[in-house]
């Protein structure tokens, strides 16, 4: 297993340091991040700690990489 | 941090776009008006889902085309009703689509872990730690990295309840999907999170208590 795969399960182990919201705050929050990312505005500022959960939690992680990949292709089409 | 902490930090929400007030204008209205409205939404709920569907679709090899559409047909039905039952709670703060897509974004992706990990055993034990130690490159890493997998192994067995250890193994160390081991545990994502985020604050705490500091 190579060194990386450790990293990934330790972080997974362990989590993201500092506050996060949980499932349901991220979901409530999520589209609003999400333009705010894709408008090149401080998402992180203005939405604190749901990065730290998206880092913690791989099922949320990836719906906001779709819902992302999907906005993209919105503007794209 | 709560909803209510996280959402007091953030701007009052802006006027609706256009658009968004038209999606909701049409979806109250009656009749004919807010029939054309929920079908225009089921495209776009499955659009979002049939999108899902195709960038999970590796997760899912023994379906065909057709089931997949399925899948994705599935999740924009029950996209629709939960945007529906909902509708109240968008406050404008992104566009109402962005709003919309992300529920069948979530129908679909959940469906697909589901399906993935239809039939399958959990696997609710560890199986990684002797792999981890194994791989490390030199002596010292080796011994450095067995150190601190024993005092997680140990903080795990020591700190945390037996419920705790069990959704920790099978998230983290087991690759389990959070949907599916909330359905098979009969609880849901959000309360298993909260289990594995006191979980691994109990972990750090332990860790940084027999010395082992932060960046791992």
């Amino acid at each position: 297993m190579a060194d990386t795969d450790l990293g990934l399960t330790l972080l997974r182990l362990l989590g993201p340091a500092g506050p996060e919201v949980g499932c349901d705050e991220c979901f409530a929050l999520l589209d609003r991040y999400v333009e705010l990312e894709l408008a090149g505005a401080d998402a992180d500022g203005l939405v604190p700690g749901l990065r730290a959960h998206l880092v913690g939690c791989p099922a949320c992680a990836e719906e906001h990489e779709s819902l992302r990949a999907l906005l993209e292709l919105d503007r794209r089409s | 941090m709560t909803l209510r902490a996280v959402r007091e930090t953030v701007e009052a929400p802006v006027p609706l776009d256009t658009e968004s007030q038209d999606w909701l204008h049409d979806l109250r209205a009656a009749g004919r008006a807010h029939e054309a409205a929920v079908a225009q939404l089921h495209q776009l709920l499955l659009k979002a889902a049939r999108f899902e569907v195709a960038r999970r679709r590796r997760a899912l090899p023994h379906l065909s085309g057709a089931e997949l559409d399925d899948v994705a047909q599935e999740a924009a039905g029950d996209a629709a009703l939960s945007v529906l039952r909902r509708l109240d709670d968008f406050r404008g703060e992104s566009r109402f689509t962005t709003w919309a897509y992300k529920f069948a974004l979530l129908e679909a992706s959940v469906k697909v872990r589901r399906h993935s990990w239809r039939g399958r055993e959990l696997p609710l034990e560890p199986e990684t730690w002797a792999q981890f130690e194994h791989s490390a490159p030199t002596p010292a890493v080796r011994a450095e990295r067995s150190a601190l997998l024993g005092a997680i192994q140990t903080g795990m067995r020591t700190a945390l309840t037996p419920h705790q250890r069990q959704v920790l193994v099978a998230l983290a160390l087991n690759g389990v999907p959070i949907d599916v081991l909330a359905d098979r545990l009969g609880s849901n994502r959000n309360a298993l999170y909260k289990t594995v985020h006191d979980a691994r604050r109990k972990l750090r705490a332990e860790l940084e208590a027999n010395g082992f500091e932060g960046g791992w």
